[in-house]
């Protein structure tokens, strides 16, 4: 049986829920192209006004970081507590700035 | 009003953001490239005076801290320049700007540092201020800039607290400590009340990005609101006021402050601070002396894809 998915890209979908925010990962489809992405993505993601804006992003296309190299990717951060800004104490009068 | 141009003045009532791909007015657009490009570049001169004293800052941990503080505002030039080029305008377009002259950036860059307490009250001052202009404009109606503005001003905190926290060690510390934190507190105060911008009546571009929202508060304001806050700041630093005409005024609920020097502002802002000069330079300097390392990274990524070909093949 010749499985129709397997002939189609896959596509990330990421929705504006409204103007002003980020657009989110919201899950992913397969579909012949970008076009036709989006319109599946409207049928499936945005059935309930979910939705302003939709980006589809080729799955492929995508570069992203490895959890197992999340380590040495993030750990240098750690030592450098001074980035946050409850690291200073400040006396309480002026502490809300 | 065209059908576009209702749709959009909807949008803007509403508080709703415009985004990139939205109509909008080519007024609007302009304003937008102006104000964002100029907040970028500020962002990204601030980092010379502050990147000149990171080799001198007092101990390891002071030296860490600026390191840190530096790296964020070159990362928040490069938020600012991302929104800006949402707009249609080219980096290499808004570098050859402030390089010519044409784009400004704060003026209060142009003012020198001259000691240790210089760079702990431009974190206290500086940043506060950029902090009160900030808040206001995460609720800009540009998509972008809003959202830029929000993540700025989450990462900016920081740099208040760490200026404040360093006046205030100098503050309590031996009385020449102390002359030298007065001192930079007297030279900034007033150069810091200006990065709010001229009167909102001599503010040629205040008007239109009021009613369009790109600006929420007017100039004048968020001045006071800086200088209000700053009064409680200053006392438990165990400083004097260098407004000595400060008041509170229990009918305004604000207090009462001297008037700016507006010539020295206008002069400042058309070129004729202490640093005008040496700032554009320095940028000029740095961006052709890095000609070398944007030329080996394009001949390092054409060598990439040259092997890629070659393994298709």
């Amino acid at each position: 049986m010749s499985v129709i998915t397997e002939k189609l890209e896959l596509f990330e979908v990421f929705i504006r829920s409204k103007r002003g925010l980020d657009h989110k990962h919201v899950g992913s489809l397969h579909a012949e192209d970008h076009e036709q992405a989006l319109e599946y993505a409207r049928d499936c993601y945005t059935r309930r006004s979910e939705g302003v804006s939709i980006w589809v992003v080729k799955s492929s296309d995508i570069c992203a970081s490895q959890e197992d190299d999340a380590d040495s990717f993030y750990d240098p951060n750690d030592d450098k507590p001074y980035r946050h800004a409850t690291y200073y104490v400040l006396p309480d009068p002026v502490n809300n700035m | 009003m065209t059908p576009e141009e209702q749709n959009f003045m909807r949008k803007i009532e509403a508080e709703e953001k415009i985004e990139p791909k939205d109509w909008m007015p080519e007024q609007y657009r302009k304003n937008l490239i102006r104000q964002i490009s100029q907040h970028a570049h500020s962002e990204v001169i601030g980092m010379q005076p502050e990147g000149n004293y990171i080799t001198r800052a007092p101990s390891l941990r002071r030296k860490a801290v600026l390191i840190s503080k530096v790296q964020d505002e070159a990362g928040h030039g490069l938020y600012l320049y991302s929104a800006a080029e949402t707009l249609g305008i080219s980096r290499s377009e808004m570098i050859e700007q402030l390089q010519s002259g044409k784009a400004k950036y704060s003026s209060i860059f142009n003012y020198p540092v001259l000691t240790w307490a210089d760079v702990a009250a431009i974190g206290w001052l500086v940043d506060g201020a950029a902090i009160v202009n900030q808040v206001s404009l995460q609720r800009t109606s540009y998509g972008p800039y809003s959202r830029g503005m929000i993540r700025i001003c989450k990462e900016e905190s920081f740099h208040q607290r760490q200026g404040y926290e360093a006046m205030l060690s100098l503050a309590k510390g031996s009385p020449e400590q102390k002359a030298m934190a007065q001192d930079a507190l007297n030279r900034f105060y007033w150069p810091a009340l200006m990065m709010f911008g001229p009167h909102d009546s001599e503010s040629a571009h205040s008007q239109k990005s009021m009613e369009w929202k790109i600006k929420r508060e007017t100039n004048d304001d968020l001045r006071q609101k800086f200088v209000d806050q700053t009064v409680k700041q200053i006392e438990v630093l165990g400083l004097d006021h260098p407004d000595k005409a400060i008041k509170w005024n229990e009918e305004r609920g604000h207090y009462d402050s001297s008037d700016l020097n507006w010539d020295e502002f206008w002069s400042v802002i058309n070129g004729n601070g202490h640093c005008n000069r040496q700032r554009v330079e320095h940028h000029i300097a740095a961006h052709d002396e890095g000609e070398w390392v944007r030329d080996a990274i394009t001949a390092y990524n054409e060598k990439k894809r040259a092997k890629k070909a070659q393994q298709a093949a």
